[in-house]
């Protein structure tokens, strides 16, 4: 099983300066996991007490995961994963 | 991990360390672009971006963005149009050369909130605060800022005429 996923800027300390890497996972958060595994540190800047973070957003095939089940979206193989930072912030 | 500003070091007097310059250059009808942005939807915040070719830091391509957040203390791109955007960029060989937003009470400096989500290393980040006229003419804050794993830099802003 083979799922592209993109990585922003920010992120791609964790991956060697990759745009996009291959992962696998039945699910969104099988698949973080595999993430993790082959570039540590990346699981905690997109999961916060094991939900994802309120800022991070994740699209599988365009759609947000927080409509498709969020870390529980199911995944198969040649899904196209982005992650994007939500672009955000105020004077609050 | 030090983010390495690629792009900024500039070589100095022989002998001398490089020297930081941090500058935005921008063209007039963009600057424009953004403070009109800003006063229309006073006292609401108002956001967006301006694409450049990637590495280039040149900001020519305005897109003004809806703040889903709809609010006078608080953006935030809605989730489908932030997707849309980064793929035209992607498509393009784009990338955010500058993101903006405005302030409508406060100073046109970055609130904690900014700086705790600021995610685009490369970005310029510019504040426009529309606190004195609001929705009126009249001068506005304009300022930008670098913010690099929670460390604001302000920068001098360089508007070329057309």
């Amino acid at each position: 099983m083979a799922i592209e996923v993109k990585i922003p800027t920010i992120l791609r300390t964790y991956t060697g300066g990759e745009k996009a890497v291959t992962a696998d996972g039945a699910s969104l958060s099988a698949l973080i996991d595999d993430l993790e595994a082959n570039h540590p540190g990346i699981k905690d800047r997109l999961i916060d007490n094991g939900d994802l973070r309120r800022f991070v957003n994740v699209y599988v095939n365009d759609e947000d995961v927080r409509f498709i089940g969020g870390l529980e979206a199911e995944l198969k193989d040649g899904d196209q994963v982005v992650v994007l930072p939500a672009v955000a912030g105020g004077a609050r | 991990m030090p983010w390495c500003p690629t792009g900024w070091a500039m070589p100095s007097a022989a002998g001398a360390p490089p020297r930081l310059v941090r500058v935005l250059t921008i063209p007039r009808a963009t600057y424009d672009a953004i403070v009109a942005h800003a006063k229309r939807d006073h006292p609401d915040e108002a956001c967006g971006i301006v694409a450049g070719p990637e590495g280039s830091d040149r900001p020519e391509r305005f897109v003004e963005m809806v703040n889903a957040a709809g609010s006078p203390t608080f953006y935030e791109f809605d989730s489908t149009d932030l997707l849309q955007l980064y793929k035209e960029m992607d498509a393009n060989g784009e990338e955010p050369v500058i993101v903006y937003h405005s302030h409508t009470a406060t100073e046109a400096y970055p609130s904690r909130t900014d700086i705790g989500l600021a995610s685009e290393p490369n970005a310029h980040y510019v504040l426009v605060s529309t606190r004195e006229h609001g929705n009126n003419t009249g001068p506005v804050e304009f300022r930008s800022y670098r913010i690099v794993d929670g460390v604001v830099t302000e920068e001098k802003i360089i508007i070329k005429e057309n």
